[in-house]
């Protein structure tokens, strides 16, 4: 029994360890300028988990094929209440690994959060709402309408209650896509008209609440071209499966030119984007520094 | 071990304790204690019993009840998930209004997310280990004749199944023909008959969404009202248990039962009582407030400027991220409440069956309060991307690591156990065993998961899920096992079978693994967790493979789980008879004059404790293992007065309080 049960504790082991080094799945291909650091922290960490995981269940298994009983009366185990030195090691050990990757973890972290967005960030509003994302932009004057809930007119596709009368609102574009430069700092600032939501997309290693009350701004800088997906990740009731947007990484000339066209032609043009951007990141952009 | 052969102290070192000891009203062989006498009537003996034995297993068979309806509603989860839009004519017949024409509506995909883990979390996984198991053993283990406060523990039980009955009622407020559209549900319950079924706010209710009630959409009608209900009636509940479990612990152990010489199984309770009497006040609170939103027009998580089909809302100045400070102080201490008691068992029952001492005892003891203690220094790890400040985010990250400290040491000790022992493969033991496994494979993820950077990407997917089913979901499910396993002869004086048994660990061993491994996978990938359906997204195509995967391994689970289920009640009435110590093991409830032991559990007569629990494989010794109330060679006398120690297991000149090797 006792070399049965270890014989299976190895297999499910090596099972295990097989479906994270298949190399069928994993990360998606990043698009950020955080993602290589990323990858590398997340690679590192699956690396100390795999080994710790590994030498544990070998260690059980071990005990388990070794020390069974033969089912004599008269055998007895090794009499022993522990071991003072090797109980202090092993938990210096692991403190210290554990310690290490979790200072190590805060890197990326501090650097998207505890920095604002560089001056001169290409600026989005985020509305979020029962399953359905708002992209407000600026428009030429890059300057942000006013915007009033009072004012919110759905079925006047007026989403986030722009109000029409503000002379800066009159350029501004509100759209159900996300669309971002590349190579430059983009800042994202977050509202919700309902209940929370999450924005996230895979390929930008990044997921941030959307909180009703608050403003909540985030920022990242893209080096991919491409369209992705983009989700709720936080329940947000009934169709949250189906909240779903695509963000469009544009080279920056093209999405500089997007955001100067007036209201009426902007929708068309993101239709035109979404036609011409496969999914996943476009062919020809991946640079050499990424692979 | 090296160490292995380190000379003991005289028991000369145990004198003091006992002599304190003596000063103990409650201790030593004394008159009956008069709170109650056997009861006759049959409804005051198994229904409305003040019997901390009785009350066990009624909490065990409640937990075992919710645990079968979680387990039914995963599979359910699954087969949507697996096979989106196909008709089930039999779902049809039981929820004609979740499930119309046999397919699962989005919100009845929710409603059992919310049901599976509320039921799981609260009815199964809080109420087994500690009300069940702690509730029986505790006061055995520790010589007491039963719970400091008969009634209180009574009162806990029938408090829990109120919360139980009425959670379940919430599935059936919304949506229900038959009781859906009565005045009652729709004015003072805040309305259903909106054709969902049960509340799809998961179960951590996150508000704004569980706070506005119908107009935030289907399942936040009455249903949401009965479930936040259910939640506070159980709080209650475990309030008065952890009260009865730390006053028994502190005041009514017996004689010579010094707090060193616990069993780990009563250190893990009294960690876990600690812990709920700390936690559910908060989540207490937090329910209350949210009533207030939902009935009273209060704005504790609601905050101004709504705006729901183009009106604004009144409600002004709360804040969505208070009810995540509040559930999480309450629930990262739970997933400790889950677990703990689980560890207690294992070191338990790994100890019995390895035939050999707990490896580092007290640092066990240290390493459970440790993990309790830090336990509440962690829950924003829940909430790194909510919005709060991300500078406190990396206090609790690097906090949140340094709990893996205690965790690891727990594991090393359980190896530490293992190594060099005589393991007999009982039913129990493989569970236990099973438990250590699936504890690493769970817990060590949480290095991932407690880096903020990381959480970036993973927060809210697959992976987080995978987590914590498999630490505090199965692993805590194994504790229970082992538990079921190893105590079933003491609590019905029956076998259970062990061919059974080993029929139960193998499958139901392969099947968790076949279930939460490939869910990492999928977090890796980016699935994102309670989504009805992943045929809307590109992203997810490749994981198709694995989604079915699981869903095998689900089902192959959730069927060998009805093996235990016949196992448990044909050997209640069927199994062979057990004899008082089957299992060979020291701890105080193998010396219970009967089997199952007779009310007030030691007839008469409480047992005076001379040393350690977990002393096995004694040099010298004439057999494998003495028992607790097993005296000295110098305490003879003593024991005499006591009567309880057993005859022939007197051990010349070998062991006292059997931590000594540590010091």
């Amino acid at each position: 029994m006792g070399r049965a049960l270890g014989v299976l504790i190895w297999l499910l082991t090596i099972g295990s360890v097989w479906l994270f080094v298949n190399g069928r799945w994993w990360l998606p291909p990043y698009i950020s300028e955080h993602g290589p650091a990323y990858d590398r922290q997340f690679l590192i960490t699956i690396i100390v988990v795999g080994i710790s995981f590994v030498a544990a269940q070998v260690g059980l298994g071990i005990a388990v094929w070794r020390y069974g009983s033969r089912g004599d009366r008269r055998e007895r185990a090794v009499y022993s209440h522990g071991n003072n030195r090797l109980e202090i090691v092993w938990t210096a050990i692991t403190a210290l690994i554990f310690i290490t990757l979790g200072l190590m973890g805060q890197r990326v972290w501090a650097q998207l959060h505890l920095n604002e967005a560089p001056a001169g960030a290409t600026k989005v509003h985020v509305v979020a709402q029962q399953f359905q994302w708002n992209f407000h932009y600026p428009g030429a004057d890059k300057t942000f309408g006013r915007t009033d809930p009072t004012l919110v007119k759905d079925a006047e596709l007026n989403f986030v209650g722009l109000d029409e009368q503000d002379a800066s609102a009159k350029d501004d574009q509100v759209v159900t896509t996300l669309a971002v430069p590349v190579g430059r700092p983009v800042e994202l600032t977050l509202q919700s008209k309902d209940v929370t939501h999450d924005l996230f997309v895979p390929e930008l290693r990044y997921k941030q609440d959307v909180v009703p009350g608050m403003a909540i701004k985030m920022h990242f800088t893209l080096t991919k071209e491409g369209r992705f997906e983009l989700a709720c990740a936080e329940l947000c009731g009934q169709l949250h499966y189906k909240m779903k947007s695509y963000l469009i990484a544009l080279p920056a000339q093209v999405y500089d030119e997007l955001v100067a066209l007036p209201q009426a032609q902007f929708q068309g043009r993101i239709t035109q984007l979404i036609k011409e951007y496969p999914m996943g990141i476009k062919q020809g952009t991946v640079t050499a520094a990424s692979r | 071990m090296e160490e292995a052969t380190t000379p003991i102290e005289p028991s000369a070192a145990t004198a003091p304790q006992v002599v304190a000891a003596e000063a103990d009203p409650h201790a030593g062989a004394h008159p009956p204690h008069g709170h109650h006498g056997p009861p006759t009537g049959f409804i005051r003996k198994y229904i409305f019993s003040i019997d901390h034995k009785v009350i066990g297993i009624q909490y065990l068979l409640l937990a075992i009840f919710a645990a079968f309806v979680g387990m039914f509603m995963s599979v359910l989860m699954r087969l949507n998930l697996t096979w989106p839009g196909r008709k089930w004519t039999i779902l049809e017949t039981i929820f004609p209004l979740g499930a119309p024409g046999g397919v699962m509506t989005p919100e009845f995909y929710l409603s059992l997310v919310t049901m599976h883990g509320t039921i799981m979390v609260f009815f199964v996984l809080t109420t087994a280990p500690q009300g069940g198991f702690g509730n029986y053993f505790l006061p055995i283990q520790v010589g007491a004749e039963d719970m400091a406060f008969p009634v209180l523990n009574m009162l806990s039980f029938w408090v829990t199944l109120v919360g139980l009955v009425v959670l379940i009622a919430a599935i059936f407020v919304e949506g229900s023909t038959i009781i859906g559209n009565t005045d009652f549900v729709n004015n003072f319950l805040g309305g259903g008959g909106t054709g969902t079924l049960g509340p799809i706010g998961g179960w951590t209710g996150y508000p704004p969404l569980s706070a506005l009630g119908k107009i935030a959409g289907p399942g936040q009608g009455a249903g949401a009202t009965l479930w936040i209900t259910s939640i506070a009636i159980f709080c209650v509940a475990s309030l008065l248990g952890a009260l009865n479990f730390i006053t028994t612990l502190l005041n009514m152990r017996t004689r010579g039962m010094t707090l060193m010489r616990m069993p780990l199984t009563c250190w893990s309770w009294f960690t876990t009582a600690i812990l709920a009497l700390l936690a559910f006040p908060v989540l207490l609170a937090a329910g209350v407030l949210l009533l207030l939103d939902r009935h009273a027009g209060t704005s504790f998580f609601i905050p101004g400027g709504l705006v729901f089909s183009d009106a604004v809302l009144a409600n002004k100045g709360g804040s969505p991220i208070l009810w995540q400070h509040l559930f999480w102080f309450f629930g990262h201490p739970e997933v400790y409440i889950a677990i703990l008691p689980g560890m207690g068992a294992t070191s338990h029952i790994l100890s019995t069956f390895a035939r050999k001492p707990v490896f580092g005892y007290r640092a066990m003891v240290f390493a459970m309060f440790a993990i309790g203690l830090l336990g509440f220094f962690v829950w924003g790890h829940h909430m790194f991307i909510s919005g709060m400040d991300p500078r406190t985010s990396i206090a609790f990250s690097v906090l949140t690591l340094s709990i893996g400290v205690p965790s690891a040491i727990k594991t090393f000790n359980w190896l530490g156990t293992l190594w060099g022992a005589k393991i007999r493969f009982t039913s129990p033991m493989m569970f236990a065993i099973g438990f250590v496994s699936l504890f690493v494979a769970g817990g060590i993820t949480g290095l991932v998961l407690g880096q903020t950077s990381l959480d970036l990407f993973i927060h809210d997917g697959y992976f987080v899920l995978a987590h914590f089913h498999l630490v505090m979901g199965v692993a805590a499910i194994f504790g229970m096992f082992a538990g079921v396993y190893f105590w079933f002869p003491k609590m019905f004086g029956r076998m259970m079978s062990e061919r059974l048994g080993q029929l139960h660990f193998w499958p139901t061993f392969i099947g968790v693994y076949g279930i939460f491994v490939p869910m990492h996978i999928m977090g890796i990938v980016g699935m994102p967790r309670r989504y009805a359906s992943f045929q809307e997204y590109d992203f997810l195509r490749p994981l198709d493979p694995l989604v079915l995967l699981v869903t095998v391994a689900a089902i192959v689970t959730a069927a060998a789980q009805f093996i235990f289920l016949f196992n448990f009640i044909w050997s209640i009435f069927k199994g062979e008879r057990a004899s008082g110590n089957p299992w060979e093991a020291t701890t105080l409830e193998w010396v219970t004059p009967t089997t199952p032991p007779p009310h007030d559990n030691f007839g008469g007569h409480l047992p005076t404790v001379y040393r350690g629990p977990y002393e096995f494989a004694v040099p010298d010794a004439p057999e494998d293992y003495i028992l607790q109330t097993t005296p000295d060679a110098g305490e003879e006398n003593v024991a005499a007065g006591a009567g309880h120690a057993t005859a022939g297991q007197g051990v010349q000149g070998s062991s006292g309080n059997g931590h000594n090797g540590q010091h």
